[in-house]
């Protein structure tokens, strides 16, 4: 707002004095507001806002996994065949329903280490109750979830009741919890599983029919457009600002885009993975919980700020308890669905990387260690940069030693970048 | 006065290992009436409102709500009562938005589900009829300035339909606009019949908006005055102890001002 300095405020405009405007008054909204201009000029002016003042999310990761397979396509072609991506959807898929649990974990700002043995534990539970006990699969599959739920409990009822720290009471569990496996399996060793039993089947279980792929790619697509159009409409409706619809619509174009070329794709080898489908449907349903759901909201809210959410009357307690809880039943079925591909319950189940690859999934995919910020599709794009290096590599002949190195440094980028991003927050947000 | 008060505190006393924070503190606020809280930097005045708020119950003492006992042993037991209360360590999540943290805790649901719509529509109008700027209410509270943030502490407690709301030093950070609407908005309060306790190191503000003042002393009570009728000097003289001073009670007996004694 300019203000005419040889005027004093009382001055009556002079009618004599030609077109000179009346005083202007301060005006409604601050000139500074955040307004953002319509159409994609507008999208693009407030991206490179949200990029400068340290609001990276997703752009980092997505960017990243667009270099490793233009890399690994220019050194080794058939990275990209229909075959390598098929076995690669169903590869992250264990490893992946485990990261998700720990985004959850990492909102609170907490850790698990326990993850990897009660998935193996899982395992060996499914194993022995179904294949050596006989018992219904459905039964055992469901033993095996509430076992993983009752040990993320326990984890939350010392951290959350007792106050010890999470990161000790989880290697506690990892400790525990592994040998409790190797108990449940002493007898047997290694059980196999039935490659067309109800886990057995997880994995190696495709919907050949093309139509599959396609229906599915054209369901998620509708189903966003209809969810961003409903939205868009009711927001219009009653006067707060909407997405423009040219944002819905280039949203919607590229979501298809990618939807029908991976269709595609897996239509020329087996067609759609079951393991892809189940992956798929738990990331959608936990999204909405996370974003549209009062307990999604409270888990944010104990990452931000404990105390803050304390005083605003929610049971901290219980929601630490049940995002352990969780944690644990989603290492659970990530473990049900390792055995399912390797089709067995072992005694190396659980162990080794496979822990470090869940938590680095979830950071590498944008999921913060600082607690509050983080999304779960994070777990996907943080485990297609793990598969797709491991998998790179594999088809390249190189040695494992090698995956460790470059996903250790690819985890310390990742890091580096949600240092720098929440500190760039930090002064950008001047607190 | 003959009415019941709205909250009153009888004999409240809290412990922090060594440190007695709260000695037999009682207070007493109306309907329609502005309580000032003062007294010097540790005098206990956060300590008290926590233990009204339910976030640090107190060790002893009586909550009396509309004359009535009633026991707040967690936030939840004092909002459900009423009591909306503005920390002075403001209690918000940086990470969640400006809409996020006026709802935290009672988010608006439509079949189950977060209502964003509705809840960002009221979030509008609400900062509109409180006259408060701010740049969006779609970016974290991170981004705000110092009294943007206190702005949005402070609208939160409206939300709720409250009968008591407490402000813990709601001005500290504020410009002078802001201030003056804050106070203007205590002032609304008031009119609306609520009952405000308002905790303030700024005796013009404090004389402007409040009609008692309750002033706290190292933990324990040291009167209670009528603004109206009360100068600004004798509420400070309470505040720093002054009045425990022989040499001001001696000169407060005799009529004709002498010289004062050395000091
Ligand atoms: N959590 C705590 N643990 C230990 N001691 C505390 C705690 N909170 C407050 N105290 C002590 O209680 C006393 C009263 O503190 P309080 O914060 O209530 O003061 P105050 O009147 O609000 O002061 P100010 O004007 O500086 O805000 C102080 O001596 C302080 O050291
Ligand atoms: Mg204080």
């Amino acid at each position: 707002m300019t203000t005419d300095l040889s005027r004093t405020p009382g001055d009556a405009p002079d009618a004599s004095s030609g077109p000179t405007p009346p005083a202007t008054p301060p005006p409604a909204t601050d000139p500074r507001l955040l307004v953002r201009s319509d159409g994609l000029a507008g999208y693009w002016s407030d991206f490179l806002r949200r990029m400068r003042s340290g609001e990276l999310g997703s752009v980092p990761v997505v960017l990243g996994l667009a270099v490793i397979w233009v890399v690994f396509w220019l050194l080794e072609p058939s990275f990209l065949s229909a075959q390598n991506v098929s076995n690669l959807s169903v590869y992250i898929v264990g490893t992946g329903l485990i990261a998700v649990g720990i985004v959850f974990v990492l909102l609170l700002g907490e850790i698990d280490l326990s993850v990897g043995s009660v998935s193996g534990l899982a395992g060996a539970v499914f194993a022995v109750l179904a294949v050596n006990e006989g018992i219904t699969e459905w039964l055992a599959l469901l033993v095996a979830l509430l076992t993983g739920a009752l040990a993320g409990a326990v984890h939350g009822f010392f951290f959350a009741r007792v106050g010890v720290p999470a990161f000790v009471v989880t290697l506690a569990g990892l400790l525990f919890w592994n040998g409790l496996m190797l108990q449940v399996l002493s007898s047997d060793g290694t059980v196999n599983l039935d490659k067309d039993g109800l886990v057995g089947s997880m994995t190696s279980h495709f919907f050949t029919d093309v139509a599959a792929a396609y229906g599915l790619a054209l369901l998620a697509v509708l189903g966003y457009f209809a969810a961003q159009w409903s939205e868009h409409r009711r927001r219009v409706g009653v006067g707060v600002p909407a997405r423009p619809l040219s944002e819905i619509a280039v949203r919607t174009g590229a979501l298809a885009l990618a939807a029908f070329l991976l269709a595609y794709t897996l239509n020329q080898y087996k067609g759609l993975p079951l393991a892809l489908v189940i992956f798929l449907a738990v990331l959608v349903v936990f999204d909405f919980v996370v974003r549209r759901t009062t307990w999604g909201r409270r888990v944010f809210a104990l990452g931000g700020n404990t105390e803050a959410a304390r005083r605003a009357g929610i049971n901290v307690t219980a929601v630490r308890i049940s995002v352990f809880s969780l944690a644990g039943t989603m290492a659970a079925f990530g473990g049900l669905l390792i055995a399912s591909r390797i089709a067995a319950a072992d005694q190396g189940a659980g162990s080794g990387v496979l822990l470090m690859e869940a938590i680095a999934a979830a950071v590498i995919g944008g999921t913060s260690l600082f607690g509050g910020r983080g999304t779960v599709w994070s777990a996907l794009l943080g485990m297609l940069v793990i598969g797709s290096i491991s998998n790179g590599l594999a088809l390249l002949g190189s040695p494992s030693h090698l995956q460790y190195m470059i996903t250790g440094g690819v985890l310390l980028a990742a890091v580096v970048i949600d240092s720098v991003s929440r500190r760039t927050q930090r002064s950008a947000g001047r607190t | 006065m003959s009415t019941t008060p709205v909250l009153a505190l009888r004999g409240v006393s809290k412990r922090f290992g060594a440190v007695q924070a709260l000695t037999d503190v009682d207070l007493e606020v109306h309907a329609g009436e502005v309580v000032a809280l003062v007294g010097d930097n540790g005098a206990g005045k956060s300590t008290l409102v926590k233990a009204i708020a339910g976030v640090g119950p107190a060790d002893a003492g009586e909550l009396l709500w509309q004359g009535v006992p009633a026991r707040v042993g967690r936030p939840h037991d004092a909002q459900d009562l009423g009591i909306a209360t503005v920390y002075q360590d403001l209690a918000l999540c940086d990470n969640l938005d400006v809409v996020g943290n006026l709802f935290l805790g009672r988010e608006l649901k439509r079949s189950g589900v977060l209502d964003e719509v509705e809840m960002e529509r009221r979030s509008r109008e609400l900062l509109a009829t409180l006259s408060i700027r701010i740049p969006s209410v779609r970016i974290p509270v991170a981004s705000l300035s110092g009294g943007q943030r206190q702005t949005v502490a402070i609208a939160r407690s409206m939300l709720g339909e409250p009968r008591l709301v407490i402000l813990d030093e709601p001005t500290a950070a504020l410009g002078v606009e802001q201030t003056a609407q804050v106070l203007d908005l205590v002032e609304r309060l008031r009119e609306r019949g609520l009952a405000v306790v308002l905790i303030s190191h700024n005796m013009a503000d404090v004389k402007a908006v409040a009609d008692q003042v309750a002033v706290l002393r190292l933990g324990r009570n040291n009167g209670v005055f009528d603004v109206a009728t009360t100068s600004q000097e004798e509420v400070i003289a309470a505040i720093t102890g002054a009045t425990d001073n022989a040499v001001t009670r001696r000169r407060a007996r005799s009529t004709e001002p002498k010289t004062e004694a050395p000091q």
